[in-house]
């Protein structure tokens, strides 16, 4: 019985005494009658070469597109198809050249580059659009308006002690406490609420709730302008806010300039919750799905309750997904700009930090200033991105 | 304890006599044996209601005329009347909503596409080999996407600016930033799904003596179709919706729908009975996408997000 598995197990081995390692050999396809680990000067050549005219050829045919659109009849569709196919195409070609390159190595050489190979092209998008500005912006808030000379700390002192950010800075955190929290509690009462209903009633509902996602914030903000319309107490109400609170006998509310307690702040968080339930509820919905029914069974015949159960058997094994949710959800907050852009555009007490940052950039043309901002709303994001990468590495580990 | 006695017992039943969904009845119980809890469902009916009025609000009242849209509710209009198709021509003759329209798609799909091109690599390279520094690198991907994007504006409206590259107000430049933008989601999420994906695949793959590059095209891109059109379907989305790249990034000519309905929001008075209108096309290609591809894009969300 023993020596059975045995051979089983030693067939996948290689022997000891074996003259070519074969995983090696192999890997790199070479003809059996070369020695597969020496350095090919063609593909090397050819990899090089097709790799540089390939980036070239995409570089030029970009800004050719931006400065000679009558090359392509001033088409804008002509222009879009190119596009796809220089952008498409060139990506392949110049990963088929730098593939072609790295395995003209050296063996070695090759399994040690081809990793770096395959991400290079990616990270340097990420270099050139988030690292490269990310930088230049740290320098320029240290700068004048026009980045024309250094200024020390002066933007970051003016911004500190402006009232309109330290407005920004309270709305914000309110709009970190309110809306991250009422989200994952909307979508894990959807979630669970739509397991409970029969097939095709969760499907509809869940395609209802989810249906916001699609509406970008722009025209959220118009649907829910909409909904807070105000209208003198003399004439019909057009806003369902104001018809609702109406037939309960109240005076006609101009609802997004009330900013008692808040109000207005309050009604614009009620739109991005609108908009991010069902993305919760998505999560969370598969996460209580993929808990095992016997730890429920488990529970019920100890005589637990169905808030028990809940309480303490659901809620515990979904928390990795509660939390990627919650981060998710927060790091949107963090940045939320389209809806009080349009609709208050930070009057009446519900400035934003993005939009504290657009106003003092666009509006005041200080740069400076606005860089500083950022900086700020940057470090402020700093404990979401640790927690969010010890929350990411906690999640592998469990994998 | 009787019902929870009853309800396996409803099942058995169901199964036994019932073919597929034409199970019998049993009062209190659905089709799959199941107690129906009447709390979800009235709870369910008024949460779906309280979510599609806002919308359902904004489509009556772009149905209607100037006039009867600052006099009367829209929930009145069954009895009130005033509907009208004008607004709608009124948003492609008036504000030019076909142009957007147009220059929306334009912006939208090479900027999909192009960053899943790069992203793939970058993710089969994180899934399947192994390298120095591994960790470090993707744990950086996993920082960088929380970093707002506003830190880009400033460097890169001058780098893309006529003391630039001078490319500001183009197509290519916002291509651009939305491939750099999306690159680390993509990554990651292409990364999360390809990680669950067999190894032994990739081992037989190089035993018969394929390439990466080989396996790559030929085994994991094919395998990989769900979360990429996942992936699409998010880009879509965002890039679709966004506003604040397409409105700093693109001249008149070329600014996208959500740019243009914005304008639109800011005009009071005159031409204001077009904004419901407006706000409706906007929205209308990501719905059709949204809807035709939910089972993709639920599928991929959860596949990234949920550990599997």
């Amino acid at each position: 019985m023993t020596a059975g598995t045995d051979n089983t197990v030693d067939v996948e081995a290689p022997e000891p005494g074996d003259p070519t390692p074969p995983e090696d050999g192999r890997l790199n396809g070479g003809d059996p009658g070369s020695n597969p680990e020496a350095a090919r000067p063609a593909k090397i050549v050819i990899g090089l070469v097709g790799f540089v005219i390939a980036g070239w050829f995409m570089w030029n045919a970009c800004l050719s597109f931006a400065y000679y659109p009558q090359w392509y009849g001033n088409s804008k569709i002509l222009i879009g198809l190119l596009a796809l196919v220089v952008g498409v195409g060139g990506a392949y070609l110049l990963f088929y050249f730098l593939n072609m390159f790295v395995e003209g190595l050296p063996g070695p050489i090759s399994r040690w580059l081809m990793p770096y190979a395959f991400l290079a092209p990616g990270y340097a998008f990420i270099g050139l659009m988030l690292l490269y500005p990310a930088i230049q912006t740290i320098n320029y808030s240290f700068a004048n308006a026009d980045a024309t000379e250094y200024v020390g700390l002066d933007n970051y002192r003016t911004v500190l002690t402006s009232s309109q950010f330290h407005e920004a800075i309270f709305n914000n955190i309110l709009w970190l406490i309110v809306v991250p929290v009422t989200t994952v509690c909307f979508g894990v009462v959807v979630a669970v609420l739509a397991d409970k209903l029969s097939t095709n009633g969760e499907k509809v509902s869940k395609s209802v709730i989810f249906l916001p996602m699609a509406i970008s914030f722009v025209g959220a903000s118009t649907i829910w302008l909409l909904v807070y319309q105000y209208d003198p107490p003399n004439e019909d109400p057009t806003g369902l806010l104001n018809a609702v609170w109406r037939a309960f006998g109240g005076e006609p509310q101009t609802w997004l300039q009330n900013s008692t307690l808040r109000l207005n702040s309050f009604l614009m968080m009620v739109i991005l919750i609108w908009l991010q339930v069902g993305f919760a509820m998505i999560l969370l919905s598969s996460a209580i799905k993929g808990v095992p029914e016997d730890t429920i069974e488990a529970a019920r015949i100890d005589g637990a309750t169905e808030l028990q159960i809940f309480f303490r058997v659901v809620i515990p094994q979904i928390k990795g997904t509660i939390i990627t949710v919650f981060i998710t959800v927060v790091i949107l907050v963090l940045k939320v700009f389209d809806i009080v852009y349009v609709l208050t555009d930070g009057r009446d007490k519900t400035q934003v930090i993005a939009n504290e940052f657009f106003a003092k950039l666009f509006r005041d043309s200080q740069s400076g200033q606005a860089s500083a901002i950022v900086v700020i709303l940057l470090i402020a994001v700093t404990p979401v991105l640790i927690y969010q990468v010890r929350h990411f590495r906690n999640e592998e580990l469990g994998r | 304890m009787t019902d929870q006695a009853t309800a396996p017992v409803a099942a058995t039943a169901a199964n036994s006599t019932g073919e597929g969904g034409k199970s019998p009845k049993v009062r209190g119980f659905m089709a799959d044996g199941r107690q129906r809890s009447w709390t979800a469902i009235i709870v369910m009916v008024v949460l779906c209601v309280l979510w599609t009025l806002p919308t359902v609000g904004l489509l009556v009242t772009s149905l209607r005329d100037r006039d009867s849209q600052a006099e009367t509710g829209w929930w009145t209009a069954l009895w009130t009347g005033g509907w009208t198709f004008e607004n709608y021509r009124g948003v492609f003759e008036k504000a030019e909503i076909g142009t957007a329209l147009l220059n929306s798609v334009i912006v939208a799909i090479p900027a999909t596409i192009i960053p899943i091109m790069f992203a793939a690599f970058a993710a089969y390279a994180f899934a399947f080999m192994d390298f120095r520094g591994k960790d470090v690198l993707f744990i950086a991907i996993v920082a960088v996407m929380v970093v707002p994007i506003q830190v880009a504006f400033q460097p890169l409206l001058n780098f893309f600016g006529p003391n630039g590259i001078g490319i500001s107000g183009q197509f290519i430049g916002v291509w651009i930033l939305h491939t750099g933008f999306g690159m680390p989601l993509a990554m990651y999420t292409l990364r999360n799904y390809m990680a669950t994906l067999p190894k032994t695949v990739i081992e037989s793959a190089k035993i018969d003596g394929a390439t990466h590059f080989q396996t790559f095209w030929r085994l994991i891109v094919p395998m990989s179709v769900p979360v990429i059109a996942a992936f699409a379907i998010l880009q879509f989305l965002w890039v679709w919706n966004d506003l604040l790249i397409a409105k700093l990034f693109l001249s008149t000519d070329n600014s996208t729908v959500i740019v243009k309905l914005q304008g639109l929001l800011g005009a009071q008075g005159q031409g204001s009975e077009l904004l419901p209108a407006g706000a409706f096309i906007s929205m209308l290609i990501p719905m059709i996408v949204f809807f035709s591809m939910q089972r993709f894009f639920v599928r991929g969300l959860t596949s990234g997000a949920v550990k599997g």
